[in-house]
């Protein structure tokens, strides 16, 4: 059975991976549009970059959390109630930043609209920021003993390594969505995006090379990875979708510019993931007591159920959210926005 | 209080909270599915109005009831991980089959449908609110096949110190599962009704939009009928399976003491659960529960007697909410019923159009009641007879869960004040003016 224990492995990293890829945008466009957008034109032309997209790429978090509890019920039980307090952070900041986009617009006043801006950008951040101090922290590996309890607070995550992690994650997200940005605007707006994303580029750069050294010496990725050389193409392409990004970025090919920062953030997700394999929970007291894909998984009926439906289901999921992304992708303009439906 | 306390009320919050949203996403989602589909087929601009106004409530309406969804499936693995790690095996595929198969049609058309008014054809667009109401009606589905799985478990082994799945079709198939999911769908159907008869009444009443609110009304009508008298006719088998699948449960929604056969039902009583016995007992029609339990009155009915004092569920309050849940649905029927018979000549019904927005939060309350003896009614269990609620709980702080209470309560306030104040701001509004497009 340990291929069948790999495959939902490689299920759960390709969630988060995908999770990322798409709501990061998202979530980084809603981090920087207070220093991005000047009038309630370019506040309305942010969100509605967004509209049609956030909701169907927030899916891909519940299903990845979803895959964690199917597949590996042990560690999704040890990841909820051992980080209680940072979950409950970014459920908080999800529910304010998903009724953010259908309020804001519905009462005509500027302080109306400046409450849900506002709880849109810390709904943004925050998730960014506490997914990434996760992350960080789950390579490095948390305080969790044999019986899977958590020894530890939220301090114990706010560990330079986690802030480091958390860093990255917000620039990356941040360059991204000025990206996407780009892909559906024009002008004035479309000029100051740019000027942010080649900015931005270069802490982006900074913080990833430094969360890839600092990876070295606090966690055993590298070491996993090279022991499977093969899988070292995941961060190179990490490497070639973040030059790629600024490359096309240069040239004003903002589709080019967007689909290398995705390739960026698969990589490097991917890349993480591949370095924990077979941990998903790796316990920084006690090796023997990290929860992996083996000791923390679902029987093997409910793991081949689990299959049958991902491997039915998830392709089609794919194909009408490509198709959403295809027929959606419009420029915005003030007429399109006035002519509506928009948020 | 405790976590294990904690973590029940915050349950109960986000609980009771969530179902304040889901029962009109079900029932208007298809409401507004089939008014699209009338303006399809007749190219009738105010059915295109219809779906539009409808749809902007619905949609107000969703954006909680997705977000607070969220809540849920974070607090199995935050407030009850020890549940989590004993049944995720069945419990943990359900609620991924329901993301998987589902939430992200649901929540990818319901965008597309929103957006895409002008992009998309006419037919194209109905499909996309069709795929919507579709999408979270399967969603229910799922949802209550899990809860129907702590309710009544089956399918399943105790193996590895776990529960682990023995058969995933006697898990979805069962009939516990089929009679929740029914039982739900007639309730968030009936309230959907109300809403929509509610709300045209009081522009009818005003003599508002009149064309554009008759013909609202004459389909939430039939409507609100259909699934008025469904309810009534489809809640007495849920009653009944209890007699076998949870005999404590029934016992106390009837306050039922001692067992043996010609059980009558007291329509009125009031239980001493120290002194094990109805202290009022009144109204009571002879051999009824009997006769309601197994179509005889022959009928043994266990009491709760046989239950060791901590293995039933409270009494007062399941028996409270039943009378009351019951007594709704007959009210519901009565109106229901009403209003189907003055949809013809609705705007002469001046009595008719003053009651019914009264009528909008009650079907509110059945369903929370509904709930309330669902899930009050399964304790002192977490799944019925395998695990306990008390060993469910996550082993964390209670200082923690006492904090996140705290702002579950405040954030959920203001989320719900302002959501059913934009509610009420919309409705009252009315359809956006004809226009030619």
């Amino acid at each position: 059975m340990i291929m069948l224990e790999t495959i939902w492995f490689v299920i759960w990293g390709v969630a988060w991976a995908v999770y990322f890829m798409l709501d990061g945008f998202d979530l980084g466009l809603g981090t920087v549009y207070p220093f991005l957008a000047r009038s309630e034109l370019d506040r309305r032309t942010v969100v509605n970059a967004m509209g049609p997209f956030w909701d169907g790429n927030e899916v891909w978090l519940v299903t990845a959390g979803g895959v964690t509890f199917a597949a590996f019920p042990r560690t999704y039980a040890a990841m909820f109630s051992g980080l209680y307090t940072p979950l409950m952070l970014l459920l908080f900041a999800l529910i304010l930043r998903g009724v953010a986009f259908e309020f804001r617009g519905k009462i005509d006043s500027a302080a109306w609209r400046r409450v849900w801006d506002g709880c849109l950008v810390l709904g943004s951040f925050l998730p960014a920021l506490l997914l990434g101090v996760a992350f960080a922290n789950i390579f490095r590996g948390i305080p969790l003993d044999a019986d899977g309890l958590f020894h530890g607070n939220l301090l114990t995550l706010l560990n330079p390594y986690g802030l480091l992690g958390g860093l990255t994650f917000v620039a990356i997200f941040a360059v991204h969505g000025l990206l996407w940005l780009g892909t559906r605007t024009q002008g004035d707006l479309r000029s100051r995006a740019t000027r942010m994303a080649r900015s931005l580029w270069v802490v982006e750069l900074v913080l990833a090379v430094a969360f890839l050294g600092m990876t070295w010496f606090s966690t055993t990725l590298w070491r996993n990875v090279l022991g499977r050389p093969v899988l070292l193409v995941l961060p190179l392409l990490a490497v070639a979708g973040l030059l790629g990004a600024r490359v096309y970025l240069g040239r004003g090919a903002w589709w080019r510019a967007w689909i290398s920062s995705s390739v960026l953030v698969l990589g490097a997700v991917l890349f993480g993931v591949a370095g924990l394999y077979p941990n998903l929970l790796p316990s920084s007291l006690d090796p023997a007591a990290s929860l992996t894909a083996f000791n923390s998984s679902s029987s093997p009926l409910t793991l081949k159920i689990m299959l049958g439906v991902v491997l039915c289901f998830l392709p089609v999921v794919i194909a009408y959210q490509a198709w959403v992304y295809l027929r959606f992708r419009d420029t915005i303009t003030s007429a399109s926005l006035e002519d509506g439906p928009a948020y | 209080m405790d976590v294990l306390a904690l973590s029940r009320l915050q349950f109960a919050v986000a609980t009771y909270f969530h179902f304040l949203f889901v029962p009109l996403t079900l029932g208007l989602s298809l409401l507004v599915a089939i008014m699209e589909t009338a303006f399809v087929r007749t190219g009738d601009a105010d059915y295109r109005r219809m779906a539009r106004f409808w749809g902007k409530l619905f949609l107000i309406n969703f954006a909680v009831g997705v977000v607070t969804g969220l809540t849920l499936e974070f607090q199995f693995g935050t407030n009850w991980s020890r549940y989590s790690a004993y049944v995720g095996d069945i419990f943990g595929s359900l609620l991924a089959i329901e993301a998987t198969v589902a939430f992200f049609l649901e929540s990818t058309f319901i965008a597309v449908w929103f957006f895409g008014w002008k992009k998309l054809s006419a037919k194209a667009h109905c499909g996309a609110i069709w795929l919507v109401a579709i999408a979270s009606n399967v969603s229910a589905f799922w949802i209550l096949v899990a809860n129907a799985w702590m309710q009544h478990p089956t399918g399943y082994v105790l193996r590895n110190g776990r529960a682990e799945l023995a058969s995933f079709v006697d898990v979805v198939t069962q009939k516990f599962a089929v009679l929740e999911f029914v039982h739900t769908l007639g309730g968030a159907y009936t309230l959907a009704g109300f809403f929509v008869l509610g709300i045209s009444a009081w522009h009818l009443a005003r003599r508002q939009e009149t064309a554009f609110f008759q013909k609202s009304f004459r389909i939430a009508a039939g409507w609100t009928l259909i699934f008025a008298i469904f309810e009534i006719a489809q809640g007495h088998m849920n009653a009944e399976i209890l007699q076998t699948a949870q005999p404590a449960k029934l016992a106390a929604m009837e306050s039922h003491w001692l067992t043996g056969a010609h059980v009558p039902m007291h329509l009125v009583a009031w239980p001493d659960e120290g002194e094990e016995r109805n202290v009022v007992e009144g109204l009571s029609v002879p051999g009824a529960l009997s006769l309601l339990a197994g179509y005889s009155t022959d009928t043994e009915v266990k009491g709760l007697k046989d239950f060791a004092a901590g293995e039933r569920p409270p009494v007062l309050p399941l028996f409270l909410s039943f009378r009351a849940m019951v007594g709704l649905a007959f009210l519901f029927l009565a109106v229901a019923l009403w209003a189907w018979l003055a949809r013809n000549g609705i705007e002469g019904q001046p009595r008719l159009l003053k009651l019914l927005p009264w009528f909008i939060p009650l079907p509110y309350l059945a369903s929370e009641l509904g709930w309330t003896i669902a899930e009050l009614g399964r304790q002192p269990w977490i799944v019925y007879g395998i695990m306990k609620t008390k060993d469910a709980a996550s082993p964390i702080a209670a200082g923690q869960v006492a904090t996140s209470l705290v702002a579950f309560v405040l954030v959920y306030a203001l989320l719900g004040a302002v959501d059913f104040y934009l509610l009420g701001k919309f409705a009252r509004r009315g359809p956006e003016p004809l226009r030619a497009e």
